[in-house]
């Protein structure tokens, strides 16, 4: 199909650099953006570019994609990577300040020239650059209502050339660029016209919209929306790899996987990006969890059965046969400190926990700050977990006083209320950064819970450098627990999780 | 040694259009590179989006026959690869005259003829095309992985008693996974990774048109934006494209043109398979305008 699918080109097809070179810068920023890339995939990905025209830039991608990333959560990372990679690479991609010019005007002609679609007022002198404000948010509007996506990008491309005002050099983020161009097209407001639009247009025809028609309009139009702030995204990427190199951008940009992701600091995205990584991982752990169950079926010798047997044999006890051991459900009381700070994470361990419900013969939960609360109720009989968690974020009774944490009082109405119910089969599991606002700890409760029950665990979502400085007192609980563990991450609390059973 | 199958990625794509399955950029992309690196590919991603279809139409598409190994807790060697006929060799062992010698029995009790093929093994030795499946490779424990290992990467089965049999062409190798475990990394090291994820809009649009007979376009663009709507929901289980292709049928059968609040909500148990789910499709099905305007985000 192409000319420069021999290795012989592939030095010139990329803005000169020498190919082998910047795979291996590639693969290293993958590797520092935690990526495993082992060195045959390495080797992998070289012959496989070898097979593929450079300058099919989607080939390309899913060519070093399908080589080195393994594991579909990764996919995230390495795509922006390689955005900050290759982005300016190839002559169709880089920053072509007389071709943005051209492209938009070319465009503009065309939807001139098109049937009905009034132009938008400017006199085509000059293009992109010429257009007032006013005009270019005329012709996003229409170029959104009609899905048009080469016109959407020489938009966006201008928005961000016109609106975000770089400088280069300028020592901020590229959220502060998108921050300032999505101002300027004020998308809310466009998404609510355009809407409008639609409505218009169904009543023009004669015909109402239906709510679910509507429902399904305003889907699409986010979504275009959506793409539209993906490629303005791109572009500020774009220019800011061109203003400050490769390898600088790509330090910045450089995320963590989701199953790395902090509890405590996740922003908003990541927090969607745990929520999706949750599902699988439940599913995954209750799959391991059963099968690990399921083998270690191997009880003590059956001795009556083994003799049984032995009489097809001739009395020799050729087969001999085990009983099943009872499995061990246990009995789990989760008690979990849902305070502003530690919110994130007792909602995902209570998510985790209730998800995977089946392998515990009972699963009862509490939740405090100043108050204690039992929330087992909520999640009865409901098939879907986040809308009990989301219950038991608004409606249980947690305060008491001010509604600032205090273990030692919500500890001590524990035990007073349901402290007899803690029996030998219970494991607790107690959520919490034991930030005591310097109340009194009453850690005799969990010393008492010790004695009765199976297990005492205590998960802390700070890293463990922080323990027992300023108001946390996680010492002073984990002296009687059977164990305190960091759990910070989705990877950590997988691992704890898997333990309990 | 193997002549490449394909000549560019279109014409992959192309190739696969032919057969009915609609490929996108990423899944023509690898199954060319699958074929130029001689690799196997692994093939991830929800439940219902075609991966075991993918396999079987590239079978369809080159002509080959589709040999095709079904994962399970407890497969074995031999299950999975060869096992010696015993019962053969055993009426072998009983029809022996004096003549013959114990070593020319023991010769020949080993030889082909007493061997057993099992799916990874005929995949080798086929003389004629193939491709082979292996169908949800995470079902099998990390420990039944490593029989997988040898084939994966050098397309040869060693068999103690006959020596190593290596393949006569290099065969095209679909492995699949539902993810429900993590798969080992010297699994994943000898594989190219494809995640097959549910389809866009547009490309689910056309899997209803080219699968669903005669159905309008109409009506097919308007269960592809329903569907992507539900799966924008926080649901226990998305709508599959299997699902979406039941649906269109269902409508289809019925006789719906326009598909309203009304017949959605009516036929949501065929997308979607937990009371909850539906319930909340219902709920969102049925929200009025005032409903959507809290949802939607209105001007500062």
């Amino acid at each position: 199909m192409s000319d420069t699918a021999t290795p012989a080109a592939d030095g010139d097809a990329i803005a000169g650099e020498p190919l082998l070179d910047l795979l291996n810068g590639f693969i290293a920023e993958l590797r520092e953006a935690g990526l495993p890339v082992s060195l045959t995939e390495n080797l992998d990905a070289m012959a496989a570019i070898r097979h593929i025209p450079l300058e099919d830039r989607e080939a390309f991608k899913y060519a070093l994609a399908a080589t080195l990333v393994k594991n579909n959560a990764h996919w995230r990372s390495f795509e922006t990577v390689f955005e900050v990679y290759f982005s300016l690479r190839g002559a169709k991609y880089g920053l072509d300040e007389e071709g943005l010019e051209s492209e938009l005007d070319d465009l503009l002609d065309d939807e001139r020239d098109g049937p009905g679609e009034g132009g938008s007022g400017s006199d085509g002198q000059g293009g992109g650059q010429a257009l007032t404000p006013e005009e270019l948010q005329q012709l996003l509007f229409q170029a959104m209502m009609k899905g048009d996506s080469s016109l959407m990008r020489a938009i966006a491309r201008q928005a961000v050339k016109r609106f975000a005002g770089m400088e280069p050099g300028r020592p901020v983020g590229g959220t502060y660029y998108l921050y300032r161009t999505l101002r300027n097209l004020d998308l809310d407001n466009l998404l609510e016209r355009m809407m409008q639009a639609q409505r218009e247009q169904a009543a023009a025809d004669g015909q109402e919209m239906t709510p679910l028609e509507e429902r399904l309009e305003q889907d699409e139009l986010e979504h275009r929306i959506n793409e539209l702030k993906q490629e303005i995204e791109a572009e500020i990427r774009r220019r800011l790899v061109a203003d400050r190199g490769v390898e600088a951008m790509a330090k910045t940009l450089r995320k963590p996987l989701p199953e790395d992701v902090d509890f405590m600091h996740a922003s908003r995205e990541e927090m969607v990006g745990l929520r999706k990584a949750l599902i699988p991982l439940t599913r995954r752990l209750a799959v391991r969890l059963a099968r690990k169950r399921r083998h270690n079926r191997r009880g003590p010798l059956d001795f009556r059965r083994t003799v049984r047997a032995s009489l097809s044999y001739g009395g020799v006890p050729a087969e001999p046969k085990f009983r099943h051991p009872r499995p061990h459900k246990p009995e789990i009381f989760v008690i979990a400190d849902i305070s502003g700070s530690v919110a994130a994470f007792a909602r995902f361990t209570l998510m985790l926990v209730y998800a995977i419900s089946g392998q515990f013969s009972k699963v009862r939960s509490f939740v405090f700050i100043d108050g204690i609360d039992e929330v087992t109720s909520y999640f009865e009989g409901v098939e879907d977990v986040t809308e009990a968690v989301h219950r038991v974020n608004t409606e249980a009774d947690v305060v008491w006083v001010d509604g600032h944490s205090d273990y030692g009082h919500a500890f001590e109405v524990f035990h007073n209320k349901w402290g007899k119910e803690i029996g030998p089969k219970t494991t607790v599991i107690i959520l919490g950064d034991a930030r005591n606002n310097y109340h009194a700890s009453q850690s005799w409760v969990i010393k008492e819970m010790q004695h009765k029950a199976r297990h005492v665990y205590w998960l802390n979502p700070e890293p463990k450098s922080y323990w027992d400085t300023g108001d946390s007192i996680v010492g002073d609980y984990g002296a009687h627990c059977d164990g305190v563990y960091e759990c910070r991450n989705l990877r950590q609390l997988e691992k704890f999780v898997e333990t309990l059973t | 040694m193997t002549e490449p199958r394909f000549e560019s990625i279109p014409a992959v794509r192309e190739g696969l259009r032919k057969v009915d399955y609609l490929a996108d950029e990423g899944i023509a992309g690898i199954v060319y590179l699958a074929d130029r690196l001689q690799k196997p590919i692994l093939v991830e991603g929800p439940a219902g989006t075609g991966k075991t279809q993918l396999a079987k139409s590239v079978a369809e598409m080159i002509g080959a026959r589709l040999i095709r190994l079904q994962c399970y807790e407890g497969l074995d060697e031999a299950k999975a690869l060869y096992e010696w006929n015993y019962k053969k060799q055993l009426l072998r062992i009983q029809a022996t005259g004096d003549g013959d010698s114990w070593s020319e029995v023991e010769d020949d009790l080993f030889s082909d003829d007493f061997l057993l093929e099992r799916p990874l093994l005929e995949a080798i030795r086929a003389e004629d095309p193939v491709v082979l499946l292996i169908d949800e490779v995470d079902r099998v424990e990390v420990e039944t992985e490593a029989l997988l290992l040898e084939i994966l990467s050098d397309y040869q089965v060693s068999i103690p008693e006959l020596g190593t049999v290596q393949a006569k062409q290099i065969p095209l190798v679909f492995l699949t996974s539902n993810n429900t475990r993590e798969l080992s990394e010297a699994l994943k090291r000898r594989c190219l990774f494809l995640h097959v994820d549910y389809p866009d809009m547009e490309r689910e649009k056309e899997i209803v048109l080219t699968k669903v007979p005669d159905i309008t376009e109409n009506l097919a663009d308007q269960v592809a934006r329903i569907v992507r709507s539900l799966r924008q929901l926080e649901l226990k289980k998305s709508p599959s494209v299997s699902e979406t292709l039941d649906w269109a049928n269902t409508l289809m059968l019925l006789g719906i043109e326009q598909v309203d609040a009304e017949t959605a909500s009516g036929t949501a148990n065929i997308l979607l398979k937990y009371q909850s789910d539906i319930a909340k499709a219902v709920r969102e099905f049925a929200a009025d305008k005032q409903g959507m305007k809290q949802f939607a985000p209105g001007p500062k």
